[in-house]
């Protein structure tokens, strides 16, 4: 490990005080977009590493991420848009604007999509697995690109952010503390629910399922429930983004936003708790960095994730080292 | 007489045209080490495999404590005190020893839906992992990682992950093969003391070690058994001489 | 009834055109143990090379040559390069590294040819239409994408089942080890094997020249309902890709054809045109997902 056990923590809180002081910081040194890079940042980070729940800790390779992450965003914009034209959805569920009710709601929703793809895909494994997945976030892209009452194509915009109780959501500032802060508390969960026993057995079904019907577990319905605890905390970051961004349109469930996620995963390093969110950083960064020189940028990107994938070996062999925590 | 507590009835699995299990009846008394030989072929993995619930038999019945499993997918096999070993070890190779029988006491315990405890700080998990490992003598090695450990060490380190789920019967898949003699040794006698404790199921090629541990011995062929008695009737049993002891190449 | 009838042929069309992709696809899985998402992007390049040396040239024959050529040589060279480092690695890092090629290959034709699509000129002589039967007129290029579609499994049905080549491809798909211990050379037959299903690709893309827009993307489109084939026709199973093929390209050629209409019936008529739509693109996962409530391992694979 580059960090020692002991520094860990002091790096996290270090990082986390940057976090912190960066809006004012930036402001002052007249770079107030890294503000809003930040939380992308942050916001992908939380997509990213709640993708890694199943494809790191659990061994499932989901190429639908994007689905629930996209989910979770149109919530939040369907919810806006009926609050703000006063019909109610499906003529009983009114809409909201209010934080506090879209952000469980997205994460609600998206649990449910994650429930019944998951359960139909867990139903199979390997390579139907990363095929159906893909699938079934497809189906979900074609859905949403069909109501046109939300948009279709063109996706949906929400003119204002959500409203949180005392906040002033209007501020882009305030809108950045506030991801900070479920970031914060989504990455303190996380580190709770990795040591858990449930991550146990989910770590053990990733090194071999076989073994772990021969001690009694019945694998199924633990990988659904990992799947459907993934799925939320996409759409979660999917409910922020669209927050953030006060839009959300088909391109959230796009494949390739499945594929980017699965990209930030393994840039960080898979398998990890913090490893998406650097990755996230990686990649954003890498991003921005490209396109400022050229409008081909997905080139760079392609090339420098194949040179990862085929050389490095941050993939999968030091995956399971890196997860048992023991060795370098 | 005592009821068995694992009984098998006219067991049959094909593979295409192939008889891979022909009409198997099998009985394992409490108290009994049985064990199943066989020239290599025979089909005693793959009826370890449909006794485990790995693979779903065309035909016949499996009893378990005298009700029937023969819907029971493997996992809940072992809830019911079925365990096994596997020839070819698989353990959780990324696991330290410790961790690899902890989560085997861990799933025994009840359902693991518990999100934010800490598993490597529960004392009792740990504790009654540590007591098995040093049972075993494996205590020195509770922190290596399976990955480092010696092919015997796997082998033991199997049978005390399988005998952290309690069984009340052991399907055990040629745990001596590929130990070297002290090895094999050492594994007898763990395996004669655990009778008392646990009915077992032995698949094993290492006949000193069939003869030495078995109350009953029972010869698959072709995946038929063709004999079934005690040690020395088998010992004298002119068709398994023929098929199986006789001089040649078919014992390994 | 001509109608229906002619958009069964457009169906059929779509069926044997999936089928070139998918038998590709489902082969190198079978064989290979990889799954390649760069297919789709193989069948992208055919398209371009057959379309520019259509257009140049003006002539479709030469455009054969040119897309399947090259279709087979970037195949080759990807597998050369990437794929045979992937043979060992688990499915994670295959699907990162051919995610990471269709990033380049779609950059690099942007970069090449700009992002306005293109478009091939018919062959000469299949331009014109035919009556199949009194009031059904038919498009003649796509009759002749359904025989050369269908011929191409006749084909591949004798080669898997008549040559040594295709005994070693059976074998190689149920016991990749047993291939090895025959002594052949594995290397080699991956190489042929990824090869074949590259020049299937770069037919498809080819074919689709004159009848789709040839422009960046279109790999993927056809790659992820391909998958949908694969995994309704069994993975690793040619005769399942076949039947599942044309399955999927009737329901949802018909789909998309008729339930607008059906629903006009019940509602108004654009909102029923939208809905129609929506359900119609999402009809072949449905289906999909039907199959694997019933046969989680597809239809045509026994379960075991």
């Amino acid at each position: 490990m580059p960090i020692s056990k002991l520094g860990r923590p002091f790096f996290a809180l270090a990082v986390l005080a940057a976090l912190i002081a960066l809006p004012p910081v930036a402001d002052a040194m007249g770079q107030p977009a890294l503000t809003s890079m930040a939380a992308r940042i942050l916001i992908y980070g939380i997509a990213a590493a709640s993708l890694n729940i199943v494809l790191g800790y659990g061994g499932m390779v989901s190429f639908g991420h994007a689905a629930f992450f996209g989910v979770g965003g149109y919530v939040v914009g369907i919810l806006y848009a009926h609050h703000a034209s006063g019909d109610p959805l499906f003529g009983f569920i009114p809409g909201s604007n209010q934080l506090l009710v879209t952000l469980p709601a997205a994460i609600l929703v998206s649990g449910l999509a994650a429930l019944v793809i998951g359960a139909l895909s867990l139903r199979t494994s390997g390579v139907q697995f990363i095929m159906i997945t893909l699938a079934f976030a497809q189906m979900l892209f074609f859905l949403f690109v069909s109501l046109k009452t939300y948009g279709g194509d063109d996706g949906l915009i929400i003119r204002r952010a959500n409203e949180a109780p005392w906040l002033n959501m209007r501020d882009k500032q305030t809108v950045y503390y506030v991801c900070l802060a479920i970031a914060v508390a989504f990455f303190a969960l996380l580190w709770r629910f990795v040591n858990s026993r449930f991550a146990n057995v989910l770590m053990g079904l990733r090194q071999s399922e076989r073994r772990m019907a021969a001690i009694g577990l019945p694998a199924y319905r633990y990988k659904l429930a990992a799947f459907v605890i993934s799925g939320m905390g996409a759409g979660l970051a999917g409910a922020l983004m669209a927050n953030f961004l006060r839009f959300a349109s088909p391109d959230m469930l796009h494949w390739t936003k499945s594929g980017e996620l699965m990209v930030m995963v393994i840039l960080g390093g898979v398998g990890t708790l913090f490893g998406p969110l650097a990755g996230a950083a990686v990649y954003i960064i890498l991003e921005s960095v490209l396109a400022s020189w050229t409008e081909y940028w997905q080139l760079g990107v392609g090339i420098i994730l194949l040179f990862v994938v085929l050389y490095t070996h941050g993939g999968v062999q030091a995956l399971a080292l890196r997860l048992a925590g023991r060795r370098p | 007489m005592t009821a068995p507590i694992l009984a098998v009835r006219g067991l049959v699995k094909r593979f295409g045209g192939l008889l891979a299990t022909d009409s198997v009846d099998l009985e394992v008394l409490p108290g009994q080490i049985h064990a199943l030989i066989g020239p290599n072929g025979a089909g005693k993995t793959t009826l370890i495999a449909q006794l485990s619930g790995e693979l779903r038999p065309d035909g016949g019945s499996i009893d378990l404590d005298g009700q029937t499993i023969d819907a029971l997918p493997a996992s809940a096999r072992v809830a019911r005190g079925l365990a096994r070993s596997f020839q070819i070890t698989c353990l959780l190779s990324d696991y330290s020893v410790r961790d690899n029988v902890a989560i085997a006491v861990q799933v025994r315990q009840g359902h693991s839906f518990h999100f934010l405890r800490n598993v490597r700080r529960d004392e009792g998990l740990r504790s009654e992992a540590e007591t098995r490992l040093a049972a075993a003598g494996l205590a020195e090695r509770a922190d290596e990682i399976v990955a480092n450990l010696s092919h015997g060490e796997r082998k033991q380190l199997e049978l005390v992950v399988a005998l952290a789920t309690k069984p009340r019967i052991l399907l055990l898949d040629e745990p001596m093969a590929g130990l070297g003699h002290a090895e094999s040794q050492q594994m007898i006698a763990t395996l004669r003391e655990l009778k008392n404790e646990v009915a077992m199921l032995l698949v094993e090629h290492d006949m000193d070690a069939v003869f030495q541990l078995a109350d009953r011995i029972s010869v698959l062929v072709y995946g038929r058994i063709i004999a079934s008695g005690s040690a020395d009737e088998i010992r004298e049993h002119p068709e398994v001489r023929k098929a199986y002891l006789g001089d040649g190449d078919a014992a390994c | 009834m001509t109608l229906f009838l002619e958009q069964l042929l457009n169906g059929l069309q779509f069926g044997v055109m999936l089928f070139l992709m998918a038998a590709g696809l489902t082969l190198i899985f079978g064989i290979m143990g990889i799954i390649n998402l760069a297919h789709g992007s193989i069948y992208m390049v055919g398209a371009y090379a057959g379309a520019l040396v259509i257009t140049e040239t003006d002539s479709f024959l030469l455009g054969i040559p040119a897309a399947l050529v090259v279709a087979a040589i970037v195949g080759i060279l990807m597998e050369v390069t990437v794929i045979r480092r992937l043979y060992r690695r688990d499915h994670l890092d295959q699907v990162l590294a051919t995610f990471a090629i269709i990033l380049i290959l779609n950059q690099a034709i942007t970069i090449l040819f700009g992002r306005q699509p293109l478009f091939a000129a018919m062959p000469a002589g299949l331009g014109g239409s035919i009556e199949l039967l009194p009031g059904l007129i038919y498009p003649v290029y796509r009759l002749a994408i359904i025989v050369v579609g269908l011929s191409v499994a006749a084909g591949l049905y004798l080669l898997i089942n008549r040559t040594r080549i295709g005994m070693l491809v059976r074998a190689g798909s149920t016991n990749r080890d047993m291939v090895r211990a025959l002594g052949v050379d594995i290397r080699m037959l991956y190489t042929i094997v990824f090869g074949l299903g590259a020049l299937l690709a770069g037919l498809a893309g080819l074919m689709a020249g004159p009848i789709l827009a040839v422009q960046v993307g279109m790999g993927e489109q056809i790659l992820i309902t391909t998958f949908v084939v694969v995994v309704i026709g069994g993975v690793g199973s040619i005769k399942g890709a076949f039947y599942a093929s044309l399955i999927i390209g009737v329901v949802d050629t018909l789909l998309r054809a008729y339930l607008p209409g059906l629903l006009r019936q019940f509602m108004v008529g654009s909102e029923a045109d939208a809905l129609g739509a929506g359900v119609s693109s999402m009809g072949i996962y449905l289906l999909m997902a039907l199959v694997l409530l019933a046969r989680p391992k597809g239809l045509f694979v026994a379960d075991s």
